[in-house]
């Protein structure tokens, strides 16, 4: 979304649904896992609006659908290439739009290769780091920085121009790594230079529109029915409804979740949809745009304030190890020339005042240095690997339960079974807590009690309901909840907890004249306190995060964010939830009260915007697309946009303004750049930059894929995925390699509408654990008749990684496709399940590999290969040795599945 | 029982011909009222589940939260919860919480319990011990002002404000490692 748009997030409200003439349901079960949700969906419906759900299984998504679409898992871009391709075809584009506001006319250098001209791959392979160097992608005329994703990506060849320029000293080195770097769920701004060359008749033979429409051209209905089992008239039948609700007077909605992101090559799912739904110009309008359905209550405002390696808050990206970098390299090798980027410098230099407060001086680059770097990808699964070669010796788990929520949950256990200490926070003795004493690795005696060294400490947690604070929900809505009682005993909110531990450590620190100690003790770490147990404000946490000038006044807006260390501000792209000193995430005016946008209920980022990109909802001349479709308009009397919701772009710039020469950030954009974070202004067909595995998605077989890619031939598997070879992460053997038959159906997760992600809050809950009991397999009838399963009794399934039972259901749910001329079983594996709790089960995790997605470093557990059998699985040291059985008659070395090209 | 009482036919003597009103009505039902009723407080809150955003309404009697219902204010869920969200009062104040601090001791074979002081004294000593150990000034000649030996996993079940600690401190001590769900 970051790539083609310029900011990770939902692009539309749940509400917004209702207004859809089309809703695709893609990758997501919404009706069962968003169930609240689901009502704007069925409001749709009522007023005519076709769903369509594209779905492995059959769920109550699917029952309520006009249309359901079954599809092989691990083939979604082959299917939604196939609608590109249908669209482009039937000249079905919304061409206004598309030459308005795509980069669809803009001309890519000639040192780019596609796909269809190298086999299978992009220019720029480099087949021993496992990477690509998108130098040969960029538009003719010079690099683009990208709005967000791999920003660093651009780092090298910026500074080496500079250095080029400068003649004389040499200060760069090239990157540590090239491996995992920015985020795809991020904010972005970006700057093209002046020069890029646009033809807006789209004839240009290297103009985007052209390179998409050959890239395409291969994915043919007839190529779909062989990739995906879905028969051409089905698929038709959904290119026809997608097309006849866009345009002027319709649109249409997309909905995913984590069926588009949990793949080798999930973040290219998102980019085919977001290619797809600016061709039919359905972004930035009501009743449009692609809706991120997102799984835990703030786990968008944990990628906003990120708990998560490669960024700080706002999407600024960590900085990485560079020889001599300074805040000005930094900001040279991060920010854009033009749109919202070129504040970056503002919105570092602020944060670092909010974190180092008096200490952070121009003089001493306002504390730029106290920043720890990046050396490459230092996601949780390179930490588990850290762990186990004992690099890694301290753990904090705070919410999560990674001993059966993590893929490839052995290697999780056995992480932490070689950590010096480890600390959980949680409700209840979760598995994460438990391992060492009742884990599957001490029933199979792979480990002993006595035998672990971790030391671990369990914290009791205090809930929603014990503690004040904000969530950001799916829609980047954030909103307060009050604390209704105290916590009890030792129960103490994560506040609390890292509130406390900072202020010990820096009174243990206190003295230390070590340069080492000075971030710590130089922090801005005086939160006030309040009440028995000493809870720090969390309202005074998120006036911080909101900033505040020289005079300690709260900040209204971002644009009000200073380069000279005069204001502070914690997070950017939050600047302006406390304004005028209003906690405006606490705001509930009810919305029976208020018009159908509801703007007065929580605060949504940016600055209250409910509908981004929504300058898109008007033609070029700042007109409404049409009557229907009014969103946000241009006032010709009033001289500003005008309607229902926040103007995603400066209120007051006309629909004909150009820039003037030399404009620079927000200034360059002119009047129809209604993708304002981005450097060209306009939504990203291609994306030039910001990806480490290409400009555009090509379909990839799975890792473990029982199938041979039909669309390239010659190239099995995304060349850069990450792939970690082992003893207890050992791949499949590709297609029609010896010992693939091993392995011949595919599993996919999934969640079950009463229970939550890996059962922490879940599992200890009769009511939710009566509703839903035990583990369990989905299987059709026919793979039921092949290998002997009965309903209601056991199974057992089995990849190289584990084995795990659980109690078979056999049901019509899950039928089986057919596929380049075989059948294909699926079965559906619910992934709550382990061994603590009221409800107990075998968890899906045992099964997973780690392979990830190159970009957001999320492994591929909706789509892996398996074998079932009847019964239930051996106990003790004889469960191990039927995993190590199947690794041996499969054939299964350290080099099986971990080609970069070719891989059959 | 007075056949009069019979609910079938008091169903067909009273109209109530549903069952639904006054014909399944009781002294004893009579005298129920709901537990909110005498609730001291209602709270505004967010169900802490999924991503949708659920409003919630929390009741609470004598300090202890009594009842746990949709929001009907909410323009995103207008009333409703799912059947996690309906269960978020068993979540809060189930028999399944802990509320003692625990430490396993290296190679021990069960829990001790721990008071709350003692524990967070201790793992600040070890986040200290283990970050002198494991700091690193720079990688491959290049200054990274870090320590790998520490990690953190967690975030998207909590708040904003929680998060922005963790972040500031973890950065502050050198640690990079910091992930959480968006990636599980």
């Amino acid at each position: 979304m970051g790539t083609s748009f310029g900011r990770g997030g939902a692009t539309t409200f749940q509400q917004d649904l209702q207004n859809a003439d089309c809703i695709l349901i893609e990758g997501s079960n919404m009706a069962e896992c968003h169930p609240v949700g689901f009502q704007w969906v069925m409001e749709a419906k009522a007023r005519g609006a076709t769903l369509v759900h594209v779905d492995p299984r059959y769920t109550r998504t699917s029952a309520l659908a006009d249309i359901h679409v079954p599809i092989r898992v691990g083939t979604d871009i082959a299917f939604l290439g196939g609608i590109v391709n249908y669209v482009i075809e039937h000249d079905a584009y919304f061409h206004d739009y598309v030459v308005a506001f795509t980069n669809a006319p803009t001309i890519v250098g000639e040192e780019f290769k596609d796909t269809e001209d190298l086999d299978g791959v992009f220019s720029g392979l480099d087949a021993d780091q496992r990477s690509y160097d998108p130098a040969s992608w960029q538009y003719e005329g010079g690099p683009v920085q990208a709005a967000s994703g791999q920003r660093e990506q651009e780092f090298d060849e910026k500074l080496r121009e500079r250095e080029a320029q400068g003649g004389g000293e040499k200060r760069h080195q090239p990157s540590v790594a090239a491996a995992g770097r920015g985020e795809s769920h991020g904010s972005g701004g970006a700057s093209v230079p002046a020069s890029v060359k646009r033809d807006e008749t789209l004839q240009h033979p290297r103009c985007v529109f052209q390179i998409v429409k050959r890239h395409f051209s291969r994915y043919t209905p007839e190529l779909v029915e062989q990739v995906c089992g879905i028969p051409q008239e089905l698929f038709l039948k959904v290119c026809r409804t997608l097309t006849e609700n866009s345009g002027r007077e319709r649109t249409t909605a997309m909905a995913y979740a984590v069926g588009w992101t949990q793949h080798s090559v999930g973040v290219q799912y998102i980019r085919t949809a977001a290619i797809l739904q600016l061709l039919l110009g359905n972004m930035g309008r009501p009743g449009g745009g692609i809706l991120a359905l997102r799984g835990h209550a703030s786990i968008q405002g944990s990628t906003d304030i990120p708990t998560l390696y490669n960024l700080l808050p706002g999407y600024i990206p960590m900085p990485h190890a560079h020889q001599d970098e300074d805040l000005d390299m930094f900001i040279e090798g991060a920010s854009t020339e033009k749109g919202y980027w070129g504040g970056m410098r503002s919105y570092m230099v602020s944060l670092l005042k909010a974190w180092w407060g008096p200490h952070a001086t121009e003089d001493n680059d306002f504390c730029f240095d106290y920043l720890p770097r990046l050396t490459g990808s230092h996601s949780t699964y390179e930490t588990v690997m850290a762990q186990l070669d004992g690099e890694c010796k301290g753990y904090f788990v705070v919410g999560e339960n990674p001993a059966v929520g993590s893929a490839n949950a052995a290697m999780q256990r056995l992480g932490m079974a070689n950590l010096d200490w480890l600390v959980v926070r949680d409700f209840s003795l979760i598995e994460s807590a438990t391992w060492w004493k009742d884990g599957p690795e001490i029933e199979t005696g792979e480990l002993q009690t006595e035998d672990i060294p971790t030391e671990v400490f369990f914290f009791p947690a205090a809930a929603h309901t014990e503690k004040n604070g904000s969530f950001t929900n799916t829609q980047r809505m954030l909103q307060w909840h009050h604390a209704a009682v105290e916590p009890a005993a030792d129960a103490r909110s994560e506040l609390w907890f890292y509130y406390h531990l900072g202020r010990i450590i820096r009174e243990k620190l206190a003295g230390s004249t070590d340069e080492m100690d000075r971030p710590v003790l130089e922090l801005q770490w005086d939160y006030p306190t309040e009440g028995a147990v000493a809870e720090p404000s969390a309202e005074a946490v998120l006036a911080e995060i909101n900033g505040w000038d020289a005079e300690g006044r709260p900040l209204a807006s971002y644009e009000q964010l200073n380069e000279d260390g005069s204001t502070a501000c914690g997070c950017w792209i939050y600047c302006g939830v406390y304004t005028t000193g209003v906690n405006q995430a606490a705001r509930r005016k009810p919305g029976q009260e208020q018009s159908w946008v509801a703007p007065e209920w929580g605060w949504a980022w940016p600055a209250n915007r409910r509908i981004i990109y929504n300058r898109a909802s008007a033609d070029r001349e700042g007109k409404p697309w049409s009557e229907r479709k009014a969103y946000i308009w241009w006032d010709d009397e009033e001289a500003k946009w005008v309607g229902h919701d926040v103007p995603d772009f400066d209120p007051a710039k006309s629909p004909w303004h150009r820039p003037p020469a030399g404009a620079t950030g927000a200034e360059a954009l002119a009047g129809d750049d209604a993708f304002v974070m981005q450097g060209d202004g306009k939504g990203w067909l291609y994306v030039p930059s910001g990806l480490t595995d290409g400009p555009l998605p090509a379909h990839y077989e799975p890792q473990d894929s029982p199938f041979p890619n039909l669309v390239y031939p010659h190239q099995q598997r995304n060349p850069v995925r990450q792939v970690f070879s082992r003893r207890h992460n050992r791949y499949h053997p590709g297609p029609g390699q010896p010992g693939s038959e091993i392995f011949p159906y595919m599993l996919t997760t999934y969640r079950l509408t009463e229970h939550h992600t890996a059962g922490g809050m879940s599992r200890w809950l009769s009511y939710l654990s009566e509703l839903q009991p035990e583990m369990f397999c989905e299987v059709s009838p026919e793979l039921a008749a092949e290998r002997g399963l009965e309903h209601n009794g056991w199974a057992t399934v089995i990849t190289a990684r584990g084995v795990i039972e659980a109690r078979v259901m056999v049901t019509d749910r899950v039928a089986p496709l057919e596929v380049q001329g075989r059948m294909l079983h699926q079965i559906g594996l619910p992934y709550h399940w382990g061994p603590n709790g009221y409800a107990k089960g075998d968890a899906a995790n045992e099964l997973a590999n780690i392979s990830l997605d190159p970009n957001s470093h999320i492994q591929e557990v909706k789509a892996m290969s398996g074998d079932i059998r009847p019964g239930r699985r051996p106990r003790g040291a004889a469960r191990t040795a039927l995993v190590e059985e199947y690794i041996r008659r499969a054939g299964i070395t350290p080099e099986t599945g971990m080609e970069v090209r070719g891989g059959r | 029982m007075n056949i009069a009482q019979w609910p079938v036919r008091r169903q067909r003597t009273t109209g109530d011909v549903s069952g639904r009103g006054v014909a399944v009505k009781s002294s004893k039902t009579e005298r129920l009222t709901p537990r909110i009723a005498d609730a001291d407080e209602v709270v505004k809150s967010v169900c802490p589940y999924c991503a949708v955003g659920c409003g919630q309404t929390v009741f609470v009697r004598d300090e202890k939260v009594v009842q746990i219902e949709g929001d009907p204010d909410s323009p995103v869920s207008r009333g409703r919860l799912c059947p996690k969200g309906s269960a978020s009062l068993q979540l809060t104040t189930g028999e399944a919480r802990r509320y003692e601090v625990l430490h396993r001791r290296p190679h021990a074979t069960d829990w001790e319990v721990l008071d709350l002081e003692t524990a967070m004294d201790m793992v600040a000593e070890r986040v200290i011990k283990t970050r002198r150990e494991t700091w690193q000034w720079e990688q491959d000649g290049k200054r990274v002002r870090r320590t790998m030996g520490i990690a953190s996993l967690g975030g998207a079940t909590l708040d904003n404000e929680e998060n922005y600690l963790m972040k500031k401190l973890y950065t502050a001590l050198g640690a990079i490692q910091i992930e959480n769900q968006a990636r599980i």
